[in-house]
């Protein structure tokens, strides 16, 4: 069964203000039609898209800025909402769409850990079970007990996703963020995502390096102005994209 | 991970975020403060002591137990104005976890209003010292305390919920809150008293559960009795109306938040 699946959705982002949307969430689209002049037509974020991800499997996000590689992120973690379409997404979902969302620089790296670690959605009977175990893998020693404004975004990030990979999740949503650190904490989040393969989870990684992708990947979507233009086999796309992006 | 659209299971499942964030705000606010705490304290009592001198030494007033009288009136209605404003920016304030984390929305304004709650624990404990100080009893009537105030924040959190996802589309509505605020701080019988209210106007004074919070105090505190139950059973209304009208605002105007945060 697919652990992730796309049913032709569509995501907008209005132009203007906020006005018309709040009246016309509170009142319904045709009162406001009745009441001035529609507004201007919106932002295709993305448009009729649709795709699938069987569960175990690695789908790389490939396109360029401004593509809708993040919005259909957002779309898949559930922190935004499509427009018209479907989006399904079966079991646990853990997202790293940003360095540390929700952090705080005035708490500590412990104390930010639970934070995040309780927005995700953790209980606090597992964290406390979890949290040697995530602050080794985060390896900022002694400063966990800092606050994180003494932190190196590098050493944020760390702590960041030392949090997501250890959710134990069925699907793990990522935002190209792996770039950052030092060669020796990447090669540590790519054999925990060589794990999460193993153990047959499904991955959505948004992407501009191509050797991560091949290596955490087995397919490839290639979004080009909010539409898909290529799905396949994660080598097929990726020479596509890199043929046509030479080509250009 | 449940999206959104969680209704009550939410509470239960994320109970430890919920409990997280409330913690976030104090631990934020305190951590590099010389005095900590004691603003809590302090803010309650300097007013106190200001409106004391004006409605003794200025404007007698006759009221005797002023510090009580006036500290009765003043921290249900800080505790309003402080949650209710704050409450309004919290999604603002929380950008970056509305966007990028799938936590049910209504967590962020709750846990705002209830981060005040801690301080108004603190207050209400000053407000109960000074109640024995002028040497007011301990009543049966003490035991509505707690569902009194329960209803003030059941009230401030149906006011949060609506106002904080009107001001994710209209950033005015910030102000307009603590416009309304300067106002309520001479509609609320802060330093005055009920009885000097014409009839006329009473009953919509009832109304407002603000003012029938500072009315139910103290009788409760001050006369020893038990507040009126028309206030109770208004207050009582009003809160639940409030909290209904304020989830089902938020619940219509939520699923945009993303797009205008």
């Amino acid at each position: 069964m697919a652990a992730i699946e796309f049913r032709n959705v569509s995501k907008t982002f209005p132009h203007g203000g906020g006005r018309q949307v709040l009246l016309s969430n509170l009142f319904g689209q045709v009162f406001l039609d009745n009441w001035r002049k529609p507004a201007p037509d919106p932002f295709y974020a993305l448009r009729d898209v649709s795709f699938q991800v069987e569960a175990g499997h690695g789908l790389a996000l490939v396109g360029h800025n401004g593509a809708g590689k993040s919005t259909l992120l957002s779309l898949a973690t559930g922190v935004s909402e499509p427009d018209s379409g479907e989006v399904i997404v079966r079991g646990r979902v853990s997202s790293v769409l940003d360095l540390g969302a929700g952090f705080h620089h005035e708490l500590t790296g412990e104390e930010n850990l639970r934070l995040n670690a309780a927005l995700m959605g953790l209980s606090e009977k597992r964290f406390t079970e979890l949290l040697p175990q995530i602050i080794g893998f985060a390896g900022v020693g002694d400063f966990i007990k800092e606050p994180l404004r003494t932190y190196s975004s590098g050493m944020s990030m760390r702590l960041a996703f030392a949090v997501a990979v250890h959710l134990d999740p069925d699907v793990l949503v990522i935002d190209e963020i792996i770039a950052v650190g030092d060669g020796d904490f990447q090669r540590k989040c790519l054999e925990r995502m060589a794990e999460f393969r193993a153990a047959r989870k499904t991955i959505l990684f948004a992407s501009h390096s191509a050797p991560t992708v091949r290596a955490m990947c087995d397919h490839a979507l290639w979004i080009d102005h909010g539409q898909v233009r290529m799905h396949g086999p994660v080598d097929e796309v990726l020479d596509a994209y890199n043929g046509a992006k030479d080509g250009s | 991970m449940p999206t959104s659209n969680g209704g009550v299971a939410w509470l239960g499942e994320y109970r430890f975020a919920l409990s997280e964030l409330v913690l976030k705000d104090f631990r934020v606010r305190y951590r590099n403060m010389s005095l900590g705490i004691f603003w809590s304290l302090l803010n309650p009592l300097v007013m106190m002591g200001v409106l004391t001198f004006v409605f003794t030494q200025v404007y007698p007033s006759t009221q005797s137990s002023f510090p009580v009288f006036v500290l009765c009136g003043l921290i249900p209605f800080n505790f309003f104005a402080l949650a209710w404003s704050s409450g309004t920016a919290s999604l603002l304030d929380n950008i970056a976890l509305i966007k990028r984390v799938p936590v049910p929305r209504e967590i962020v304004p709750v846990a705002s209003v209830l981060s005040h709650c801690l301080h108004l624990g603190i207050q209400i404990a000053l407000l109960i010292l000074f109640t024995l100080l002028y040497g007011f009893q301990i009543n049966i009537y003490w035991m509505l305390l707690p569902l009194v105030w329960a209803l003030e924040v059941i009230f401030v959190i149906g006011m949060v919920m609506a106002t904080s996802a009107l001001n994710v589309y209209v950033r005015d509505t910030r102000y307009v809150v603590e416009s309304v605020n300067l106002i309520l701080f001479w509609l609320v019988p802060v330093f005055y008293s009920f009885e000097m209210i014409r009839p006329e106007h009473a009953g919509i004074y009832q109304l407002n559960p603000v003012a029938a919070l500072v009315l139910a105090m103290r009788s409760i505190l001050m006369q020893g009795h038990a507040p009126p139950w028309t206030l109770l059973y208004k207050l009582t209304i009003t809160s639940l109306t409030a909290f209904a009208v304020g989830l089902f605002i938020f619940r219509r105007l939520k699923h945009r938040f993303y797009d205008y945060l």
